[in-house]
């Protein structure tokens, strides 16, 4: 097979915008992110970053620009057009329902159904086989503790973070947006979601990945895209940057040989 | 007794108080009629429209709507059935009351949405608005059903010894169970009753489950109304009015949540029948039915503490 550089792009914003009533909050936003990449999207409180993760997901429609989905431009006005489009996003508060049990969770909303046909018009639910397919996918993407039959609720952070993110996967995504997932994990369960990301990107997913921890960003990114005050200042590297330099980004401050011909590079 | 309490959670509470009900009422009542098939098959005819609305209303919470024109639906169902069954017959009488129910319900919830007002406002207006309406409609006399077909059918009759209403009630039960335990439905409006923000970012389409929990509801009250109105074997404007507290009061103790996203079907049913067998009892121990609705109250009350209880733990 040929691959094409286009062919590689999974993800593409072109000069995005949105407007809130008269208060421009995004004011540029352009970026790539390559199959098979994690892409740290970087910027202060209050950059954007929200506002941009919520227009990938189908809940804000922008203003104006483009968002390409593997070289096609779409418009994802619903989430499940979102879902559709294989984007799936983790939510900083996961979007688990806690009161259900680990399956009911994975499979929530792409049950598999009974094969019998009349069953099946009934909606009727094949619980073995979704048991059986969520034993898989939690062994092979790292979750073999996690109990199928427990409820979220009484899992641990980062097990629940696991299977937020097995979910985005069984749910056929293959860009995964996340909001700081990491953040409130102690480090052995920060260890093992960094684990399931390297795992899932090493399969071909893309991953954006929204965080404060620059030191894990220089860890686990291939690239960094930096929002300042709705603006895309920077879009490089991250072994090309120092995490220094990707602090004086976030604040506005030009980088020396960095975000300016490399942006401009970029756009061109 | 520690060990007790600690057993003693919301989903449990109400078999511990059903044995306990029916022991103790067998010992203070050994001399009367209580502790007799028929007084207990009587029992279950008796709230057997009771079950079907708190049923319907379990529906409707597990979507974390609340639906108050369950009673109402129940009147006019009946009333519209009695009113249609001299000139069309049961199949013509039934559907018409029953789609009536559902659209009413499909009403409730589409308005709820549209406007973002809680379904429980909406409701208590449809409540009273229908109130009104099956006064006017009746002219508040009591309409009398001389369908033989229609009162086999949902009247107090039986086969091989087993009450109709019995079949009524375990049939729904067991069809709405289902739907919560093995039908892709009843996952989706448990989603949506329990974390709504999570469903519609899973792609559960949200706004169709709520209207399609209210439609339910509604649909099961009509039900509801036919049974009433078939053991009755007559349709008024007051059946199934006064029974809102005795749902809330069995649905609280039978351990589906207030607040949405868990349902308890059985639980309800024998939440239904506990009341029952308490108003039975004291009946027999020779208590007004003042009693009994201060014991409703307090059931409602006692049960949703410890159901909150247990929540926060
Ligand atoms: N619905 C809204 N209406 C008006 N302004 C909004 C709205 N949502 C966000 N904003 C504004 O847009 C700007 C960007 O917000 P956003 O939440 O995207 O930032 P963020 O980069 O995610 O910040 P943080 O790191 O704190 O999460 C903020 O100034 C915010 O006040
Ligand atoms: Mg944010």
């Amino acid at each position: 097979m040929i691959r094409t550089a286009l062919d590689q792009i999974a993800l593409q914003v072109v000069d995005l915008h949105k407007y809130f009533e008269d208060s421009h909050v995004l004011r540029g936003i352009s970026f790539t992110a390559n199959r098979g990449e994690v892409v740290a999207l970087l910027g202060d409180n209050g950059a954007g970053k929200s506002t941009l993760v919520n227009c990938l997901a189908g809940k804000l429609l922008p203003t104006r620009g483009e968002i390409l989905i593997n070289g096609t431009k779409q418009v994802i006005n619903s989430p499940i057009k979102a879902q559709n489009l294989g984007i799936s996003v983790v939510y900083q508060d996961l979007a688990l329902i806690k009161e259900m049990s680990v399956v009911e969770n994975l499979f929530l909303n792409r049950e598999i159904m009974h094969s019998n046909t009349l069953l099946n018009r009934l909606g009727w639910l094949d619980k073995k086989a979704m048991e059986m397919r969520a034993n898989k996918l939690l062994r092979r993407l790292g979750g073999e503790g996690i109990e199928l039959q427990l409820p979220v609720s009484m899992l641990s952070g980062g097990q629940q973070q696991i299977v937020a993110l097995i979910r985005a996967v069984n749910a056929g995504a293959n860009i995964i947006v996340m909001d700081e997932p990491t953040a409130a994990l102690g480090s052995e369960q920060c260890n093992q979601v960094i684990r399931l990301i390297r795992l899932l990107s090493s399969q071909g997913a893309t991953i954006v990945l929204i965080s404060h921890n620059l030191g894990q960003v220089a860890k686990l990114c291939d690239r960094a895209v930096v929002l300042y005050q709705g603006q895309t200042v920077a879009d490089i590297a991250v072994k090309e940057v120092t995490q220094l330099e990707l602090l004086a980004l976030m604040s506005g401050k030009q980088c020396d040989g960095v975000s300016a011909n490399q942006f401009s590079e970029y756009k061109s | 007794m520690m060990k007790l309490s600690a057993q003693v959670t919301a989903n449990t509470l109400v078999y511990y108080t059903f044995v306990l009900t029916v022991v103790v009422f067998t010992f203070v009542l050994h001399s009367s009629a209580f502790f007799s098939v028929e007084n207990w098959l009587n029992i279950v005819r008796q709230t057997a429209p009771i079950v079907v609305m708190a049923i319907a209303l379990n529906v409707a919470l597990s979507a974390g709507q609340l639906d108050l024109s369950i009673g109402a639906v129940v009147a006019l169902s009946g009333l519209i059935a009695a009113l249609l069954l001299p000139e069309y017959g049961v199949v013509i009488a039934s559907v018409v009351a029953l789609s009536l129910g559902g659209a009413i319900g499909a009403f409730n919830g589409y308005l709820s949405l549209r406007l973002a007002v809680p379904s429980l406002i909406i409701t208590l207006g449809t409540m009273v608005f229908l109130n009104g309406f099956v006064r006017y409609l009746s002219g508040l006399e009591s309409i009398p059903i001389l369908n033989k077909p229609f009162l086999a059918l949902f009247g107090g009759g039986s086969i091989w010894g087993v009450p109709t209403l019995l079949l009524w009630v375990l049939g729904i039960a067991v069809s709405v169970y289902c739907v919560f335990n093995y039908v892709q439905l009843g996952r989706h409006l448990l989603a949506t009753g329990a974390n709504v923000t999570a469903a519609r970012a899973m792609g559960v389409n949200t706004i169709k489950v709520r209207i399609i929990a209210m439609s339910l509801s509604g649909f099961l009250a009509a039900l509801a109304g036919l049974l009433y109105a078939g053991r009755m074997q007559s349709a008024r404007y007051t059946l199934g009015e006064s029974e809102l507290i005795t749902v809330l009061a069995a649905i609280a103790i039978g351990g589906c949540s207030l607040l949405g996203g868990k349902v308890s079907i059985w639980g309800t049913v024998l939440g239904v029948w506990l009341i029952g067998i308490l108003n039975n009892g004291l009946i027999l121990s020779g208590f007004s039915s003042d009693v009994q609705m201060m014991m409703k109250g307090v059931i409602l009350i006692v049960a949703v503490g410890i159901t909150f209880r247990a929540r926060k733990q």
